[in-house]
């Protein structure tokens, strides 16, 4: 798993823009992440917060070759995904807030993020449930001869659930445009993979259902993009699902009050170390295509962005009480 | 108007639909190749190919939720469980997902999904096979759950679901199959939520729906012969509840009787007279009952099944306790 992957491609010009939007987009989870942490423990973020903290290269690298057509769905730890497809930070920030103004209106928190404009489903909070979902999104791209892929995004603890195989086996026997990507970043919840999984590469779980599967470095974008690139190009030529495995890892706990006491602070520094950022950000500045002036005015512009969404989030207001009763069901 | 079965309805109508719009298509187990397993979807495959009647693995939860994403995306699929009983193996996606999306998601996303499956007893399949779950379902908000007792009703019904756009859950009972009623010719839909007067009468309403409409019918005319004069209100939605023409009927009559073929525990007779308590009360002139299954996991011999099923002998023997006739 070396992180000096850093083959990068011939056109500089189209390139160098494209990675520093990743480097930014990367900067941008994190700063999100860390103000919504700071944000609950001040009580203005309620339920359940997961963060993404760590993984932020999986989501920028493979969404950064998608398609405005694609559709994307994902778990609970979502923030990340959706700040990659370019959800607006404010509405996002507000629906943790839940506000009104937030992208789901208040109604559905931090696990339930989407953006339909965007084919950005959400979003989902019950472990392996966004599978099947996902299954039908293809179905309906393939139905209707799109030119689209569907990426899934889920961790390794679902990977344990029916659902996931029952999900993988429909999109094989009917064909479907989709890549299943998941995030392994050792542990559902505190069980660490090796406690609760007879395989402890995801990837060997495909093979049963004939998905051709393939592992990345999940903390280093550019292989995850170039990775996810070739992959999609194939879905989308029509070779039916294929299997991603991301090897990652979270810094932050679970969600918010975890007490950690399945891993060591040891083995969190070591993971710390290959940091996604900045082994990105000592790749661009070695290679000449950002210098540390321009990085700090990257960070500026983060910082700020965030300042705004916060500020942004506090002063909307909260869902007017009648919302209670709207959208039970599509009136007609 | 044709006369023809509840099967044959349920046919009709996801063909006219699947003929009147491209984005219709169901899948299921054995809707395909087999026909249905219920000869339900015979002849369909032939006529609209494998693209639009989808054969599924026995995998409910993705049946339910596949359905659930193709909707999403725009499509209007039917996702057939072959019966109510296996859905219990989707609970997440029948309830917990597709219900969910358009509220949860502030009304961005809508879920232009049915879900057919077949539901009671009286066939002797035993404990697992044979149980009407049609409360549980009603119990969410965000899912619409119909049950037709006539083979109008089965066809206006369904294609209403199907054009409907949120998720309904349409139950069939498969001792209705057989059954003849008059359909009209040209095209028609029965509105979600809605009940029906099945009979007039002015001495006492009885409240069902599915087969045990039925029974209660062939128990009113028994009645008659009394005369004794039952009106029936056939709720054919539990969500939407139509309490409008229930709480209409009961403050003609002042008397009720609900007949369910699930259990009594929390059942739709338990609804109901709170309801009627709650919003009639001064209309009340005895105890309200309630006709329901017996509460036994459902035994297969035929004699222990058929005492577990309410009968035509049991809502006559309920009407006359609440008009006190000993």
């Amino acid at each position: 798993m070396a992180t000096q992957t850093i083959p990068l491609n011939q056109n500089a010009e189209v390139n160098s823009d494209k990675l520093v939007e990743m480097f930014r987009q990367m900067l941008l989870i994190r700063r999100f992440e860390e103000a919504s942490e700071e944000a609950y423990a001040h009580g203005q973020i309620g339920g359940f917060l997961h963060l993404y903290i760590g993984q932020e290269a999986v989501a920028v690298g493979a969404i950064s070759v998608l398609q405005p057509q694609d559709h994307i769905i994902t778990a609970y730890r979502d923030h990340g995904h959706a700040i990659a497809r370019g959800l607006d930070t404010n509405a996002l920030m507000a629906e943790l807030f839940g506000k009104s103004t937030g992208v789901s209106h208040g109604k559905g928190g931090s696990m339930h993020l989407a953006d339909v404009s965007k084919h950005f489903w959400g979003g989902h909070a019950i472990v392996g449930g966004h599978l099947p979902t996902a299954v039908g999104l293809a179905l309906a791209v393939q139905y209707q001869h799109q030119d689209a892929v569907v990426l899934a995004f889920f961790g390794d603890g679902a990977t344990n659930i029916g659902l996931f195989h029952e999900s993988l086996n429909l999109a094989a026997v009917w064909h479907l445009p989709i890549i299943f990507l998941c995030e392994n970043n050792l542990y559902g919840m505190g069980t660490a993979v090796s406690r609760a999984s007879a395989a402890e590469r995801m990837v060997d779980k495909a093979c049963g259902y004939h998905i051709p599967a393939q592992q990345m470095d999940g903390m280093d974008v550019v292989a995850v993009r170039q990775t996810m690139d070739e992959v999609v190009s194939t879905v989308r030529s029509g070779s039916g699902p294929h299997f991603v495995e991301a090897l990652t890892y979270r810094y932050r706990g679970h969600s918010m009050g975890d007490a950690q006491r399945y891993r060591t602070s040891h083995e969190v520094k070591e993971w710390e170390e290959r940091d996604p950022i900045n082994v990105f950000q000592h790749i661009l500045i070695d290679q000449g295509i950002l210098n540390d002036k321009q990085v700090g005015q990257i960070i500026r512009e983060v910082n700020h962005e965030i300042e705004v969404a916060v500020k942004f989030a506090e002063e909307s207001p909260e869902p007017d009480p009648e919302a209670l009763y709207q959208h039970i069901y599509v009136e007609d | 108007m044709a006369v023809i079965t509840y099967r044959e309805a349920i046919r009709q109508a996801i063909s006219e639909e699947m003929e009147r719009d491209p984005k219709v298509f169901i899948m299921g187990e054995e809707v395909g190749i087999w026909g249905g397993t219920y000869a339900i979807t015979k002849g369909l495959m032939d006529q609209f190919g494998d693209k639009r009647v989808r054969d599924t693995p026995i995998s409910e939860a993705a049946i339910v939720g596949g359905a659930t994403g193709a909707a999403l995306a725009g499509l209007r699929p039917i996702a057939e469980l072959m019966t109510i009983n296996f859905g219990l193996v989707a609970m997440d996606a029948i309830v917990n997902e597709a219900p969910k999306y358009h509220y949860m998601f502030g009304g961005q996303m809508t879920v232009p999904l049915t879900i057919r499956a077949v539901g009671g007893g009286g066939r002797q399949l035993a404990a697992t096979h044979s149980q009407t779950l049609d409360v549980i379902f009603a119990y969410f908000p965000g899912l619409k759950v119909v049950l037709p007792a006539t083979p109008y009703d089965a066809k206006g019904l369904l294609k209403a679901a199907i054009r409907d756009d949120n998720p309904v859950l349409y139950i069939e009972h498969s001792l209705l199959y057989p059954h003849k009623g008059e359909v009209p010719d040209e095209d028609y839909l029965v509105p979600l939520g809605k009940a029906n007067v099945m009979r007039q009468g002015s001495d006492v309403t009885i409240v069902s729906y599915s087969r045990m409409a039925q029974i209660s019918l062939e128990a009113a005319e028994a009645l008659s012969q009394e005369g004794i004069e039952a009106e029936i209100v056939d709720l054919r939605s539990l969500r939407p509840l139509d309490m409008e023409t229930v709480l209409d009927s009961f403050r003609k009559t002042f008397r009720c009787v609900i007949v369910e073929e699930g259990w009594k525990s929390y059942g739709v007779g338990a609804e109901i007279s709170t309801r009627i308590y709650e919003e009639a009360f001064d209309y009340i002139d005895a105890p309200i009952k309630r006709v329901a299954g017996a509460e036994v996991p459902m035994p297969y011999a035929r004699n222990l099944e058929q005492l577990a099923i309410p009968s035509k002998d049991d809502v006559i023997q309920a009407v006359h306790e609440v008009l006190g006739i000993a």
